[in-house]
């Protein structure tokens, strides 16, 4: 190869991504999906998603609404801590004050005729057993949690164990 | 000393002299038609200037209210709800009725004392303050049988049947009765609540192992 190429080539060599990258934009380009520019996000005066697919301006759901009907709901699996039949909101639930248990400790349950709090929120981490809640449990909202009618936005394929168990099991009378 | 109080007495003496000698030049007409009158502008100020003080711009022109329980307020139902209708200070906290309204507005000058002073003039003095605070008022609306709540929520216009199940249930059983009274289960519903250590109805979490020797610090 002679001295006279080699600054061509290198030129090449250098220009390299510049010439590739319209190609791959082709070979990689996603389906033309009709993105909203970020003029038309602004006109519509409506929040924006973002995603794979660019700015999308989409009406926003309405807030789902509380359900606070007091039906006990069932678990999905034994240690399921329970969820809230009832609305929450406003309830202050910190260090200084806990509203739940103005209903659900032991002492108030008589009058309020909630649920108590079960016996595994008296003991602490050594299974030594307290005299009141123990400080571990004291946020009901780090298991427990309130429920709304929002419908989820993917499908749950969740079986309970009492489904696994009978699909399993061979039907009555057959095996043997 | 002596010659003080001699001093006083006679000042006393000259002004009660000329508060009892019958006017030479003004006329018995002037006097009673000028001082009924004087007496309908002076009375009709002092109400308008209490009108004044009974606005919740008056209590957020100082910012330990604006910064404090007012931003409190702001987050509860008792600002922002579903019909727009919202409860302003003076709603909760000062009577409607004159004559208690007069003695409340008297016990409110220890607040243009603390003003003054500057007891709650930062966060960290008001967060000290607030269970002493909220214990006034609580003992308050507990002595007056939450008079202020029941200005807009009636027990006689309360229908039961559109309240939720345990509502309607907890007020059949302890507002109707009279067992309880507003305040005692509705603390909290228009600020933040302080530590309630001690409050009837609120548990705190088992306070028994803080006591014990702290095993990590190692001075059993």
């Amino acid at each position: 190869m002679s001295k006279r190429h080699t600054p061509v080539l290198l030129a090449l060599l250098a220009a390299l991504p510049l010439l590739l990258q319209p190609m791959a934009q082709r070979a990689f380009a996603t389906d033309p999906v009709p993105a909203a520019s970020t003029r038309d996000v602004k006109a519509s005066g409506r929040p924006a998603f973002t995603g794979a697919e660019g700015l999308l301006v989409q009406e926003a759901p309405s807030m789902p609404k509380d359900i606070s009907d007091d039906q006990r709901r069932q678990r999905n699996y034994p240690e399921q801590p329970p969820v809230i039949p009832h609305a929450i909101a406003g309830y202050q639930l910190d260090l200084r004050a806990n509203k739940c248990l103005t209903c659900h400790a032991r002492e108030f349950t008589g009058d309020s005729q909630a649920p108590m709090i079960s016996v595994t929120h008296f003991q602490d981490r050594d299974g030594q057993v307290l005299g009141a809640v123990s400080t571990r449990r004291y946020f009901c909202l780090q298991c427990h949690v309130p429920q709304t009618d929002a419908q989820p936005r993917v499908v749950n394929t969740f079986r309970d164990v009492d489904s696994v168990i009978r699909e399993n099991r061979p039907p009555v009378g057959e095996g043997k | 000393m002596m010659i003080i109080i001699q001093r006083v007495l006679s000042l006393a003496r000259a002004a009660w002299t000329a508060f009892n000698r019958p006017a030479a030049h003004l006329g018995i007409g002037f006097l009673t038609i000028g001082g009924f009158v004087a007496g309908v502008i002076w009375w009709g100020g002092f109400n308008t200037a209490l009108e004044m003080t009974n606005k919740e711009a008056f209590c957020i022109g100082c910012h330990e209210m604006k910064d404090n329980p007012y931003a409190d307020l702001k987050q509860t139902i008792h600002y922002s709800n579903r019909s727009g209708v919202r409860a302003t200070c003076p709603d909760c906290h000062v009577p409607h009725n004159w004559t208690d309204k007069i003695a409340r507005k008297m016990q409110a000058s220890k607040e243009v004392w603390g003003k003054i002073f500057g007891t709650i003039d930062t966060p960290e003095k008001f967060e000290a303050k607030r269970r002493e605070l909220a214990g006034h008022e609580w003992a308050r609306l507990k002595a007056n049988n939450s008079l202020e709540c029941r200005n807009c929520h009636s027990a006689d216009s309360m229908d039961i049947t559109r309240q939720g199940a345990r509502g309607a249930d907890a007020h059949q059983r302890f507002l109707f009765t009279g067992q309880a009274t507003c305040i005692d289960c509705h603390k909290g519903i228009a600020h933040r609540l302080p530590d309630m250590t001690g409050v009837p109805i609120w548990t705190m979490p088992d306070r028994a192992a803080a006591s014990l020797p702290d095993l990590h610090s190692g001075q059993r």
